[in-house]
């Protein structure tokens, strides 16, 4: 035809890649805006995938899934939680933990079922509209995650900026101390925060193994959990940077794929390597305008707060 | 005013009692409050102001003890009850979010939900109002401290408390500001609001204060009429020995000029700051240089040009003994013999988290040689550590805390000490006695006086015109980033300060509030 009906596929793959990061992103970005710093996406990420996937295989029913990964990503937050908000431990070492947990736990789980195939979950489908050139499958032929990924972006940045709950919410991630002394309970607002971002990590763990690639896999979440962490950087807590970050990583996760079938003559762990030194870069380049980080970077994260201090 | 009100005090407390660890902070504590007065809470650093006042604002819950509230016993479980029963509180150390705008903050101290447009228009009402100018949009993180401290303020008014507790609400204020606000908290009294007035400016009290109760060490020591008392009487019920007023020093044994400042101009890094508009001045030898004016006028970038946080944009701006320094960082400054008291403690001043010996390291390791061979050396350090504790008079239970365990007065003392105890030839100090209670302020006073007795240069930069005159030779005020030519203190009356601190036109309000439009 006329030599570019690769796009239209190519853009389908870059948000199938960017959509967990949306989730995971999102989610940690509410958590740290509360002042938490949870390095355990990638380990609620991997029980919110074996979880859904598990469902899915037994059930056949996806919300139910769906809603099994989000769990058991929230269960993962709420270890987390437990740890360093009632019993006060380190923020960095019991990330890391619960990081480790998950991979060791989802691979217990998800033993029986590695190779089995499961349906993809579905995607919209509305007669007419879908079938329009190149706009219809990308506007209207995604799976309801996608939808839902981009309604959370925009609920949680009308929540974190336009309500008095958000409101208060960044008022505990920017100074606890302060936040108490009018009144506000930081553990209990800390913990909502957590488990939302556990909930978030989990549906972008079960987005992986139900629509992604439609099967459980060992450690299949491949360090996503960690770029979801380096986007919030990149996005200057900002959740609609959250969302652009994501994409622009799904996009160069999808070229190197695509460099690599295309025989490109560089070695194939060099193109695998793309994303993350691209992440790397970007980083380095915001990273260098010191002001935007402090304006917008919740001053108490990772600090722990001792109540009646 | 209902019959209930008449009968009964607003606020009772007795027996109040909170044991910390190792510290009995409160030892059976009682306070009457009436509706319509203006009672001070006056006792040294230590004295269990704050925590009585935390306990009467729910912050903390007293140990033992009783409040009662329009006569009924009360049970102030959180601040939101204490705000609901209508408590304001006016912190010390402010309550405030750093990366959040004036609105936003208020709106975080205040019940339900708020329109922000409205909120927006009733803070610049309220704020206009009662002579304490801001701006809703701004970002807290880019005001100065006494800018700060007006929104705490205005948070506390816009609820229409029946009792305010403002927590040394003047330190930070121009004589004029603080009139101001001495009308206006006047005005609330007479309105039937009551004020608990903590603060160690007796003039203050005296002048404005119905009742004062007076604690020391913990203890209830006397309940008074400040207005038939004398400032020496209540600060002697206050510490409990006698207090001495700092001898000025000799002001023949002045040397040549030290510190030259010349033509300094400085375009403010911050977009919300003040522009350094061709600054002149010097100071001698053995002589203490006051800079006044109002918080947010180019202080915070003087003092950043002058440590060397900022560089200057041509070096012979800034001077020392001939010398140009004003390219040199902040570590070669002090190589020169310059040593700094910055305005914020926690952070400049100190790093929160270390000990006190680790921060006397930080700041002293060159010029009390406290390296051996590239290590540290500890017994060296500890020994410095606890010099500066003990000619200070710093209370803590050991030098191995963390600098964020000392009270603001102590920390300011410690700092201070670890500064001066390094013999420097110019020392630069920022409100050296900010939230320091009437005795520690003299020890600081006197030790300044005496470091330029020795020869040292001192330039110190004060809101407090009475301390400036207390141990200044020289005055100098600084207004919209200009700074006058100095005159020394006899030539000078407190007035006269004042009206260069508003600028020419006699209002600092009014000035500010049109460079923010």
């Amino acid at each position: 035809m006329n030599g570019f009906e690769w796009v239209v596929p190519v853009i389908l793959t870059v948000i199938t890649a960017a959509t967990p990061l949306v989730f995971a992103g999102i989610g940690e970005l509410v958590t740290e805006k509360a002042g938490v710093l949870n390095l355990g996406i990638e380990g609620m990420m991997l029980a919110g995938a074996v979880t859904a996937f598990v469902t899915a295989t037994l059930t056949g029913n996806y919300i139910l899934a769906v809603a099994a990964g989000a769990l058991a990503g929230m269960f993962m937050a709420f270890l987390f939680g437990v740890l360093t908000l009632s019993l006060m431990a380190n923020q960095v070492a019991t990330g890391l933990a619960l990081t480790l947990f998950g991979i060791g736990i989802s691979a217990l789980i998800g033993q029986d079922f590695v190779g089995e195939p499961v349906k993809a979950l579905e995607k919209l489908n509305i007669a007419g509209l879908t079938d329009l050139p190149v706009i219809g499958p990308i506007l209207f032929g995604q799976d309801a995650l996608v939808y839902l990924s981009f309604f959370v972006v925009f609920a949680v940045s009308w929540f974190l900026f336009k309500t008095k709950a958000g409101l208060i919410l960044r008022a505990v991630g920017d100074s606890h101390d302060a936040a108490h002394s009018i009144g506000y309970s930081v553990i209990g607002i800390r913990y909502l925060a957590v488990l939302f971002g556990g909930a978030m990590s989990g549906i972008g763990g079960a987005y992986l193994s139900l629509a992604y690639t439609p099967m459980w896999a060992e450690n299949m979440t491949a360090g996503r959990g960690w770029i979801a962490l380096a986007l919030i950087v990149f996005a200057t807590w900002k959740p609609g940077l959250v969302l652009v970050g994501a994409y622009m990583f799904g996009g160069i996760t999808i070229l190197q794929l695509h460099a690599q079938a295309a025989g490109l003559d560089l070695p194939s762990q060099v193109l695998s390597m793309l994303p993350y030194i691209a992440t790397i870069v970007v980083l380095v380049i915001i990273s260098k305008d010191e002001s935007r980080i402090r304006k917008h970077a919740p001053a108490c994260i990772g600090k722990i707060f001792h109540p009646a201090a | 005013m209902d019959t209930k009100d008449t009968e009964h005090p607003r606020l009772e407390l007795k027996g109040i009692t909170k044991q910390y660890p190792g510290v009995l902070a409160n030892d059976d504590i009682d306070l009457k409050i009436l509706s319509g007065e203006i009672h001070a809470l006056l006792g040294e650093n230590g004295a269990g102001k704050s925590t009585l006042v935390k306990a009467i604002y729910g912050v903390l819950k007293a140990d033992s003890g009783e409040i009662f509230w329009n006569g009924t016993p009360t049970n102030i479980a959180s601040p939101h009850a204490a705000r609901s029963l209508g408590i304001g509180m006016i912190f010390q150390h402010f309550s405030l979010f750093e990366a959040m705008t004036v609105a936003e903050n208020i709106a975080l101290g205040m019940p339900g939900r708020q329109n922000m447009a409205e909120l927006a228009k009733n803070i610049i009402e309220v704020s206009e109002n009662y002579g304490l100018p801001l701006h809703p949009d701004r970002y807290v993180h880019t005001l100065s401290v006494g800018e700060k401290q007006r929104i705490e303020i205005v948070r506390c008014l816009l609820q229409n408390p029946k009792l305010l507790i403002m927590d040394e609400p003047t330190s930070v204020l121009t004589p004029q500001e603080a009139d101001k606000l001495f009308e206006t908290l006047r005005r609330l009294s007479a309105e039937g609001v009551s004020i608990l007035y903590i603060s160690h400016k007796l003039d203050e009290i005296k002048a404005l204060c119905h009742k004062a109760t007076i604690l020391r060490g913990g203890r209830y020591i006397a309940e008074c009429d400040p207005t038939k008392e004398t400032a020496k009487s209540l600060a002697e019920m206050m510490i409990g020995t006698n207090l001495t007023t700092p001898r000025h020093q000799d002001t023949s044994k002045r040397g040549p000029v030290r510190l030259k400042v010349h033509n300094l101009s400085l375009d403010s890094t911050d977009q919300f700051g003040v522009d350094l508009n061709l600054i002149n001045f010097d100071v001698k030898c053995g002589e203490i240089l006051g800079i006044a004016g109002v918080a947010g006028n180019g202080q915070v970038e003087l003092l950043e040009v002058l440590s060397g946080e900022q560089l200057s944009t041509d070096e012979a701006h800034i001077l020392l003994e001939g010398q140009p320094i004003g390219k040199l960082g902040p570590v070669d400054r002090r190589k020169n013999g310059i040593a700094f008291v910055p305005e914020d403690r926690l952070g400049h001043g100190s790093v929160p988290e270390m000990s006190l010996v680790n921060n006397a390291f930080l700041s002293a390791y060159r010029t009390k040689n406290l390296l051996d061979k590239g290590l540290i050396n500890n017994n060296k350090t500890t020994d410095f550590a606890k010099e500066i504790v003990e000619k200070f008079d710093v209370r803590t239970s050991g030098v191995s805390h963390a600098a964020s365990s000392l009270s603001g007065g102590n920390l300011q003392k410690f700092i201070v000490g670890r500064e001066m105890l390094q013999d420097p030839k110019l020392i630069i100090i920022a409100h050296p006695t900010w939230g320091v209670d009437a005795g520690a302020a003299a020890d600081i006073h006197q030790a300044i006086i005496d470091l330029a007795e020795k020869g040292a240069s001192v330039l110190v930069v004060s809101q407090d015109l009475d301390e400036l005159f207390a141990i200044s030779n020289r005055i100098a005020v600084i207004a919209e980033g200009r700074l006058s030519v100095s005159r020394d203190i006899h030539e000078f009356t407190i007035e006269q300060i004042g009206l260069l601190m508003g600028g020419t036109s006699g209002s600092g309000s009014e000035k500010e509030v049109q460079s923010v439009a």
